[in-house]
């Protein structure tokens, strides 16, 4: 009270200043203070004012005297009102439906048991054992000490002496234990424990040898996806063949086998196609300039020269080995523009060698494409038009022989022999004919010893078959029997008409133009004294169906209507003319070689009696030109000479003049042009005769 | 065999011409007529070029595929002329001196 009543008056000394209540106000629910029950007891204390804290809760008098009615119920304000628990079935949050009201203040465990239960019944007959065991100690006082000592002994044992109160209790009625048995635990644990032997740890490891590894890089890119396609594609084929042909079957392991063997052969052939390649490429650099020329130099100055025009020496090929032997005949293959065939032989009588037949291609001007050796010398070739593979050769020695050129042999495929046809004398011209009937290829050739023969290719084999024979007019002589000898004419040249198959023109060596037909064999068409000298080429014009050239050692060039006996034109070249050929891209242009080393070109449409180009083409005067050819696509010619080379010329623009446009009209191109072309100029000189009409 | 043996010599005693070198598709030389450092450097960057310029045309048009390459230079050209297995290298010193 004293210690309050101090305070009191502290804490009223100093709330007049401030008015702070540290004066603990209990709120009791009914609002009112101690401080009137404190105040009733200290009557000798001044009368204090209410002192409100400055936080206490303003009410008015009527919220004061409110009334609030409390309800108390059962529930526990401390337990939660709403407990949720996840609910695995059905996998979400669910409210408890109940919760627990139970609040427990205070716990405490006792030791208290039921009378009836099982420790409590044991607890009573231990007692009463322990009041039996007082009320007659000195019956079994005697037992006791054995039955201690025993228990003392087994006294780590915690039921014998249990055993040993039970048994005494079974004994007798009246059991003594003297000392105090082990209580058995109440709850019955036990625990047991047993060191079980700890197996020893044992380390086993292998160690392997890694797999071996290997680096595996590729590149994907359109193009390798394209060649697998390819390749797939390629296979369904084979599959499909394979299937559609069984039988096949062997053939196709024969060539695996086949392409095996030649994988496995040399390994540097493999080169030869990009070899070639760069021999090419290598002969183009060095011959540059003469590419450049080959390809675009036009000859400006021919502007100025009204009517003449120039050759432009090219290339010049030659082979170590053919440089001795005469150029014998020039063929230009017709599926490769090119690509030419050569032949080398000799024209003396007296030295007679072997001979060459080469292949060159304007490609490679330093090395031919293809060599063959012949034993004899030879005179003629001609390459197939169909079949560019396979080139005709007539030789010296008379026999003929036909060269396939996929296959690599060096010798003829076929060979005619003595018993096979041969002719006796040199065989100066072979053509390739159309396939006869049969489809078999066929060709004739014509030599000195008066046959024109037809070969044919059957199977392996060549066989023969005597066109024409030669016979010389009013030549019939008495033999030593009086048997009369038929002597033959020499034939030099020959060539077959363009559209009409059978009608073919034979020069011999005696001057003399026969029109033949494959189909009589005795008889000649007709006869034309054309030279004096044996006619070296015979040609019909490639536009025109009548019209035919011919050359010869008499110096002249003549150009004849083949209906009219006498020559439409005729040029003297003042030397053995050796060759002559028509331009394939005008019907009035054509060249001619000598044996003075020059070239002689005419153009009839601009000049009809003079050469528009003489020019020599060899450097040493001896050496003599022996063919020309045009090429039929660039316009250059190939000349070959006696000495075995090859020169290449380009034809300046004013030789190969084409028929000037007039102003408004279209060039009419075609053959029928030309044909019109070259009758505009015959008819000039054509004897105006009105009932003969080419 | 003889024959490109004999194509090979001709190449080389043509005009101009520096040395010839066989390459083998991964770039290994396998012949040459020049001296061995001068022909493993060429080996080895011609073949990438030339495999970079294969790549190119095949890849502008899958068809189509490379025919040579030529590579002119201020002192001399080098041609390379490819082919499935090998690679045929040249060095020609150009003939307009």
């Amino acid at each position: 009270m004293p210690p309050k009543a101090a305070l009191k008056l502290k804490q009223t000394t100093g709330a007049g200043g401030k008015g702070k209540g540290l004066r603990p106000v209990r709120d009791d629910d009914d609002g009112a203070t101690h401080t009137e029950a404190g105040d009733q007891g200290d009557d000798w204390m001044q009368p204090k004012s209410l002192l409100k804290p400055e936080d206490q809760l303003e009410l008015s008098e009527a919220e004061l005297k409110e009334e609030f009615t409390r309800i108390l119920t059962a529930n526990n304000p401390h337990a939660p009102q709403n407990i949720v628990r996840y609910s695995f079935k059905e996998k979400q949050y669910k409210q408890i439906s109940s919760v627990d009201q139970l609040a427990v203040h205070f716990t405490l465990d006792g030791n208290m048991l039921h009378k009836e239960s099982d420790e409590a019944r044991r607890q009573q007959a231990r007692l009463e054992g322990h009041a039996e065991g007082h009320s007659e100690p000195a019956a079994s006082e005697l037992g006791e000490p054995a039955e201690g000592s025993g228990a003392a002994e087994g006294e780590g044992a915690a039921e014998k002496p249990a055993e040993g109160a039970a048994e005494a209790r079974d004994d007798g009625a009246t059991p003594a234990p003297a000392k105090p048995e082990k209580l058995t635990n109440q709850f019955n644990f036990s625990e047991r424990a047993s060191q079980t032997y700890n197996n020893p740890y044992r380390e086993r490891g292998t160690a392997t040898e890694p797999p071996p590894r290997l680096n595996f890089s590729a590149n994907v890119s359109q193009w390798e996806i394209f060649d697998a396609y390819q390749e797939d594609f390629a296979k369904q084929e084979k599959n499909k063949e394979k299937k559609v042909v069984p039988g096949r079957k062997e053939e196709d392991t024969k060539k695996k086998k086949l392409t095996a063997v030649e994988a496995q052969g040399d390994d540097i052939s493999k080169i030869a196609k990009s070899a070639k390649i760069i021999e090419r490429m290598v002969n183009q650099n060095t011959y540059d300039d003469i590419a450049q020329d080959f390809k675009y130099w036009e000859d400006v100055s021919d502007e100025y020269r009204e009517q003449e025009g120039t050759l432009l020496p090219l290339w010049k090929f030659s082979y170590e080995r053919a440089k001795k032997l005469a150029v014998t005949s020039i063929c230009f293959s017709p599926r490769y523009k090119d690509l030419f065939a050569v032949g080398h032989g000799s024209y003396d009588f007296l030295k007679q060698t072997r001979g060459m037949v080469l292949f060159y291609t304007l490609k490679n001007p330093s090395y031919p494409e293809f060599i063959f050796s012949t034993e004899s010398g030879v005179m003629c070739l001609d390459i197939h038009p169909e079949h560019p593979y396979l080139v005709a050769v007539g030789f010296y020695d008379g026999s003929v022989g036909v060269y396939n050129l996929t296959e690599n042999q060096n010798a003829p495929v076929y060979l005619s022999t003595a018993k096979n046809g041969k002719h006796t004398d040199p065989v100066w011209q072979v053509r390739w004919q159309k396939d006869d009937l049969d489809n078999n290829l066929n060709f004739f050739s014509i030599s000195s010893d008066g046959r024109v023969v037809a070969w044919t290719l059957v199977k392996n084999e060549l066989e023969y078959y005597d066109v024409l024979k030669l016979t010389l007019e009013g030549a019939a002589q008495d033999g030593p029997d009086g048997v009369q000898l038929f002597s033959l004419g020499c034939g030099t040249c020959f060539d077959f008409h363009k559209d009409t198959d059978y009608l073919f023109l034979v020069g011999t060596e005696e001057g003399k133009l026969h029109k033949c037909s494959k189909a009589y064999s005795s008889q000649f068409l007709d006869t034309i004294d054309a030279h004096h000298m044996a006619v070296y080429k015979v040609a019909w014009n490639p536009y025109h169906p009548k019209i035919f050239i011919t050359c010869s050692a008499d110096w002249t060039v003549k150009i004849w209507d083949h209906n009219i006996k006498e020559p439409m034109f005729t040029f003297d070249l003042n030397s053995s003319v050796g060759d002559v050929a028509w331009a394939p891209y005008s019907s009035t242009i054509f060249a001619a070689v000598t044996a003075d080393g020059k070239v002689h070109v005419y153009d009839l449409n601009v000049n009809k009696y003079e050469a528009i180009c003489e020019q020599a083409v060899v450097a040493k005067k001896k050496t003599k030109l022996t063919h020309i050819g045009f090429n039929p696509s660039h316009p250059i010619i190939m000349v070959g000479d006696d000495r075995g080379y090859v020169t290449s010329l380009k034809l300046s623009p004013n030789l190969r003049k084409m028929p000037k446009a007039k102003k408004g009209q279209q060039i009419e191109q075609g053959p029928e042009v030309e044909i019109a072309k070259l009758d505009k100029i015959l008819s000039l000189v054509r004897e105006p005769e009105p009932a003969k009409k080419a | 065999m003889a024959e490109i043996e004999e194509t090979i010599k001709r190449l080389q005693a043509h005009k101009g011409v520096i040395g010839v070198i066989v390459v083998s598709s991964e770039g290994i030389p396998i012949r040459s007529t020049l001296d061995n450092s001068t022909t493993v450097q060429y080996a080895t960057l011609v073949t990438s070029l030339c495999g970079k310029a294969r790549h190119t045309v095949r890849d502008l048009d899958p068809a189509n595929d490379l025919s040579f390459v030529r590579i002119r230079s201020k002192k001399h050209e080098i041609m390379v002329a490819p082919d499935k297995d090998y690679h045929l290298i040249c060095v020609q010193a150009p003939s307009d001196a």
